[in-house]
C-alpha cells in the first residue's frame, strides 16, 4: 500500500500507472485466492465453532496476503531497480520524511487492525453464545449457562477428567464412564472440566477450541459438534514426560448410534482404561539406563468401555 | 592547532588475555558478551538439531521423552537468556558509548558484574545437566504445578538449579538496564539532543525501561516458584489455596515485553543500516523514534494474550486482543518508514545489508502472523500448538538474529579493527535465509492441523511439514559455520579496516578503529545535526572534516 501512496505523488507514466494497478490487482487477486486457500489448511469442520473461526482466519489470510505481497513488493522493486550503479559513490537524494504519507500509514493500519478487531469480537460474541467461551462457573453448573438459551441447555453434563496422562469421560446420568468420548451431533454438550495433577488443555482440533484444565477448578465448557466422524482429543497445555502421548478419541454420531452405545457401554463392567503412558512406563522400568527421572503414570482409569485410540481419525 | 593530539593513538595494551578478566572498559565487555553469547548459541543450536532430530519421525525414538522435555526446555532457556540477551547487551555495551561519545558507561564496574553474572549462572543451567533426575524439563514457561512436581525430591535438582539460574539472569539484566539508560540519559555528546541521538540509543533505551519495568514481576515470580518448590509454600498450589494462573501472570507480565526488549533493539539495527547501505537519510527519524516508546506502552498492557484459554474472562480477551493489535500501528509504522529510507536509494547489497532485508522480509511475516494469534477466536484453535512456535521463531530467529548478525558484519570493522569477508558473509546470509524459512514456514501448517507444542510423537499425518522443517534446522545447523570461519579468520588476519570502511555516518565512525580505550577522551566532538544526514551534505560534528584528516592521517601511517 505504501507503494501506490508513495508513487501518487511522484510523477509517473501513463504506462507507469496501468502496470501499477495491475499489480494491485494482481496482488488483490492472489489475496483472494489465498483466503480461499486457507480452509484447506484447516482441519475439518466439526463444530458450530468451526465455520467462524475459519472465516476469520481466512479474512485474515486474505487481508495478510496483500500486505505482505504489497512490502515484498516494494523491497523487490528497490532491490531490482534501486541498485548503485557500479563505483557510483555518491548519496541518493534525500527524503528525510512526508508528514502526509506518514499519517497516512499510520491511519490505514490502525483502520485495518481495528476492522479486523470488530470482527474478531463479534466472532467472540457469537462464540459466546453458543456456548464454548463461557466458563468459570465453580459450583452449581446450572446456573447462569452464559447466554445460553434455556430450550438448549444440554441434556448431559459430560465430566472430563484429566490426569497424567489420560483422559476419562464420565456420563453421570448414564453412569458411564469411558476414555473414548462420545458425542451425538448437533446436540449441544456441557463439560466439566477438572484436573487431577497438573494443567492440562482440552483442545480438539477439529471442533476448533482449546480450553485449559486447571487443578482446583472445574471448568464448564460448551460446544456443539456438527459433522459425524471421529477426531482427536489432544493434551494442549504441556504437563509433562507422557504429555504428547496424552490424546483420546473423539467419536461423534448419530443420536440413535450414541443411546446405543450408552446403553451398551452401561451394560459392561469397569474394567483398566486406555493409558499409553503406563504402557511406555512398564518398558521403560525394564531398561537399564531409561532417561532422565519422571513422575510415575496414574494408573489407567476404571471405565466400561476404554474405546481406542489407534483407529484411522478425521481430523 | 588545538586538536593537534587528537585522535589519541590507539593504546599498545591490546592483548587477549584482558578478555578472560574482570575488565570495566565497555567496548571489551561488549566483546566479552558477545563472544560468550555465540558460545551458548552453539549448545542451543546443538540441543535444537536434537529436537528436529526427533521430530523428523513420528514417533518419540530418538531420546527417551523425559531427555527430550528437557532438551526442548533448555533449547528454549539457553537461546533467551545466555544467547539473545547477552548479545544485545553486548551491542549495547559497544554501540551505546560510541555512538553518542561517553568514554564508558555511567557504571563501569557494575557493567562489568553484569556481564560476570552471565557465565556464573551460564555454568549454574549447563551444570543441571549432570544432577540427578536431569535438567527443567517444564519447558521455558515452568509452569506450576508441572514445574514444582520434582519427581526425585532432591533439594538440589534441575528445576532448582533453572529457577536460581533466571532469577540471577534477572539481577544480571537489572544492572544492566540501570547502566544503559543511565549512559543514554545522562552521558550524550555536548549538542546530542534527544532528537539528534541514533535511533539504536533511543531503542535501547526503550527496551532497557522494559527491562526495569517488567522483570522484578519475572524475578518476584521465579522467586515464589523456587519457595514452592524447594520451601513447601503454595502460592501457586491449588492444595495449599494457591493458583497456578497466577504465575502466568506473572511470567507474561515480563516475558512478554521481553519479547520488544529483544526486537526494538533490532529495529534499532535496521535503522541504522538502512540508511547507510541506502545512502538516504532515515525516513520519519522523530516518528520511528518515538514509535519504540508507543511499543513500549502498549507492550506492557498485552500479556494475557498468552493464556487467553486459560479461563479468562470475556471482557478481558476482547480488550487484551485490542490492545494486541494496536502495537502493529507503531511497528507498522517503523516498517513503512524502512521502506521509505530504502525508495529510491543507491542500495549496496553488502552482507548486512542483505541480513536487514531479510530480517525485514521475515519480520513482515511474523507479523501477519501475530494480528493472526492476536484475534481471540483463531488464538483459541492454534495456541499451544506450531503456529506459535513457527512465529515466533520467524520473530526471533528470522528477524532478531539476522538483525544481530547484519549489526556484527556492520560494526565488526570498528570494534576489531579487521574487514570481515564478503564472500563468506554472502554464503552465511544465504544459508541462514532459506534454513530459517525452511524450518520455520512448515511449522504454521502442522499448527493450524492442530499438532501441539513440545511434543515428543505426534500422528503420522503431521511427518511430511516435519521433515521439511528439520532439513531446514539442519541447514541452519550448518550456516554457522560460514559465519564462525569468517569471524575467526577476519579477526586474526583479515585486512586492516580503515575508520569508516562504510562510508556512514555516526559518532562511532569518527573514531579509529578499534577505537581508544576512552573513545573521545577529552576531545568529544560537538554534534550539530540530526543523524543519518546522507546526501544533505550537512557534517554530524563541527570541525568534522579536520577530524576526519586527522584519522586518515594517523591510518596512512601506520
Amino acid at each position: 500500500m505504501s507503494n501506490s501512496s508513495g508513487r501518487s505523488r511522484l510523477p509517473i507514466s501513463g504506462l507507469g500507472l496501468v502496470a501499477l494497478l495491475g499489480w494491485i490487482g494482481a496482488l488483490l487477486a492472489l489475496s483472494w485466492w489465498m483466503a480461499q486457500q486457507s480452509y484447506r489448511w484447516l482441519p475439518v469442520q466439526a463444530s458450530t465453532a468451526a465455520p467462524l473461526v475459519d472465516g476469520l482466519f481466512s479474512f485474515e489470510t486474505g487481508v495478510g496476503t496483500f500486505v505482505f505481497g504489497a512490502v515484498v513488493s516494494v523491497m523487490a522493486w528497490v532491490v531490482l531497480m534501486h541498485r548503485a550503479e557500479k563505483y557510483d559513490e555518491t548519496d541518493a537524494e534525500p527524503i528525510e520524511g512526508n508528514t502526509r504519507l506518514e499519517v497516512i500509514w499510520t491511519a490505514i493500519p490502525f483502520v485495518l487492525v481495528m476492522a479486523i478487531a470488530v470482527y474478531a469480537i463479534r466472532v467472540n460474541t457469537s462464540l459466546g453464545v453458543l456456548g464454548p467461551m463461557e466458563h468459570i462457573h465453580l459450583a452449581n453448573p446450572v446456573e447462569e449457562q452464559g447466554g445460553y438459551p434455556a430450550d438448549r441447555l444440554p441434556a448431559e453434563q459430560v465430566e472430563v477428567i484429566a490426569r497424567q496422562w489420560s483422559w476419562e469421560f464420565r456420563y453421570p446420568k448414564a453412569n458411564v464412564s469411558t476414555t473414548e468420548l462420545h458425542l451425538p451431533v448437533d446436540q449441544p454438550v456441557t463439560f466439566r472440566l477438572v484436573s487431577d495433577d497438573v494443567l492440562h488443555g482440552f483442545y480438539i482440533p477439529a471442533f476448533r477450541l482449546k480450553q485449559d484444565v486447571i487443578p482446583g477448578r472445574a471448568i464448564n465448557f460448551n460446544l456443539t459438534p456438527t459433522r459425524e466422524g471421529r477426531y482427536r482429543l489432544r493434551d494442549s497445555q504441556f504437563s509433562g514426560t507422557w504429555f504428547a502421548a496424552n490424546q483420546a478419541d473423539v467419536v461423534v454420531e448419530s443420536a440413535d448410534d450414541y443411546q446405543a452405545w450408552l446403553q451398551n457401554a452401561a451394560r459392561q463392567p469397569l474394567q483398566p482404561g486406555l493409558s499409553d503412558a503406563v504402557g511406555e512406563y512398564g518398558e521403560r522400568k525394564q531398561l537399564k539406563n531409561p532417561g532422565w527421572a519422571t513422575v510415575p503414570p496414574a494408573p489407567p482409569p476404571q471405565v466400561n468401555v476404554p474405546g481406542s485410540n489407534t483407529l484411522p481419525h478425521d481430523a | 592547532m588545538t586538536s593537534a593530539t587528537f585522535p589519541s593513538s590507539p593504546p599498545e595494551n591490546q592483548s587477549w588475555n584482558r578478555y578472560f578478566g574482570f575488565n570495566t572498559d565497555a567496548k571489551v565487555i561488549g566483546i566479552q558478551y558477545i563472544v560468550t553469547a555465540f558460545f551458548f548459541f552453539l549448545i542451543g543450536g546443538l540441543l535444537a538439531m536434537i529436537i528436529r532430530g526427533e521430530l523428523i519421525t513420528p514417533a518419540s525414538d530418538l531420546v527417551d521423552r523425559t531427555v527430550y522435555n528437557g532438551i526442548y526446555t533448555m533449547h528454549g532457556t539457553i537461546m533467551l537468556f545466555l544467547f539473545i540477551f547477552p548479545v544485545l547487551n553486548g551491542l549495547n555495551n559497544l554501540l551505546i558509548p560510541t555512538m553518542i561519545g561517553a568514554p564508558d558507561m555511567a557504571f563501569p564496574r557494575l557493567n562489568a558484574v553484569a556481564f560476570w553474572l552471565v557465565p556464573i549462572f551460564g555454568f549454574l543451567l549447563i551444570a543441571s545437566f549432570f544432577v540427578p533426575g536431569g535438567p527443567a524439563y517444564s519447558g521455558w514457561w515452568s509452569y506450576p504445578p508441572v514445574s514444582i512436581q520434582n519427581p526425585l525430591g532432591h533439594f538440589i535438582n534441575g528445576q532448582g538449579l533453572w529457577l536460581t539460574a533466571v532469577a540471577l539472569s534477572g539481577v544480571s539484566s537489572i544492572m544492566g538496564a540501570v547502566n544503559f539508560v543511565t549512559t543514554i540519559l545522562r552521558m550524550r555528546a555536548p549538542g546530542m539532543g534527544f532528537f539528534r541521538m541514533p535511533v539504536y540509543c533511543w531503542t535501547a533505551l526503550a527496551a532497557q525501561s522494559l527491562q526495569l519495568i517488567g522483570l522484578p514481576a519475572l524475578t518476584g515470580g521465579a522467586v515464589m516458584l523456587l519457595m514452592d518448590l524447594s520451601f513447601g509454600t503454595s502460592f501457586y498450589e491449588a492444595e495449599g489455596g494457591g493458583d497456578p494462573v497466577l504465575y502466568q501472570h506473572f511470567f507474561w507480565f515480563y516475558s512478554h515485553p521481553a519479547v520488544y526488549v529483544i526486537i526494538l533493539p533490532v529495529f534499532g539495527i535496521f535503522s541504522e543500516l538502512f540508511p547507510v547501505y541506502s545512502r538516504k537519510p532515515l525516513f520519519g527519524y522523530v516518528y520511528v523514534s518515538l514509535a519504540s516508546f508507543i511499543i513500549v506502552g502498549l507492550g506492557l498492557i498485552v500479556w494475557v494474550h498468552h493464556f487467553f484459554t486459560s479461563g479468562v474472562p470475556q471482557w478481558m480477551r476482547n480488550l487484551f486482543m485490542v490492545n494486541t493489535m494496536l502495537i502493529s500501528v507503531p511497528t507498522g509504522v517503523k516498517v513503512f518508514a524502512w521502506l521509505g529510507t530504502i525508495w529510491r536509494g543507491k542500495l549496496r547489497l553488502t552482507t548486512p545489508m542483505l541480513f536487514c532485508l531479510g530480517g525485514l522480509f521475515n519480520f513482515v511475516f511474523a507479523g501477519i502472523t501475530g494480528v493472526m494469534l492476536a484475534t481471540v477466536p483463531v488464538d483459541i484453535h492454534v495456541s499451544n500448538t506450531y503456529f506459535v512456535v513457527g512465529h515466533f521463531h520467524y520473530v526471533i530467529y528470522g528477524a532478531a538474529v539476522m538483525g544481530i548478525f547484519a549489526a556484527i558484519y556492520h560494526w565488526f570493522p570498528k570494534f576489531t579493527g579487521r574487514m570481515p569477508y564478503e564472500g563468506l558473509g554472502k554464503l552465511h546470509f544465504l544459508l541462514t535465509f532459506i534454513g530459517a524459512n525452511l524450518n520455520f514456514l512448515p511449522m504454521h501448517p502442522l499448527g493450524l492441523m492442530g499438532m501441539p507444542r513440545r511434543v515428543s510423537s505426534y500422528d503420522p499425518e503431521f511427518a511430511f511439514w516435519n521433515v521439511l522443517a528439520s532439513l531446514g534446522a539442519f541447514l541452519l545447523g550448518v550456516s554457522i559455520i560460514p559465519f564462525l570461519l569468517n569471524m575467526l579468520s577476519a579477526w586474526v588476519r583479515g585486512p586492516k579496516a580503515t575508520h569508516n570502511p562504510w562510508n556512514a555516518i555516526g559518532l562511532e565512525w569518527l573514531l579509529p578503529s578499534p577505537p581508544p580505550e576512552d573513545n573521545f577522551g577529552e576531545h568529544v566532538p560537538t554534534v550539530i545535526s540530526r543523524p543519518y544526514g546522507y546526501g544533505t551534505g550537512e557534517p554530524l560534528v563541527e570541525h568534522q572534516a579536520e577530524i576526519e584528516r586527522q584519522l586518515c592521517l594517523q591510518e596512512a601511517s601506520t
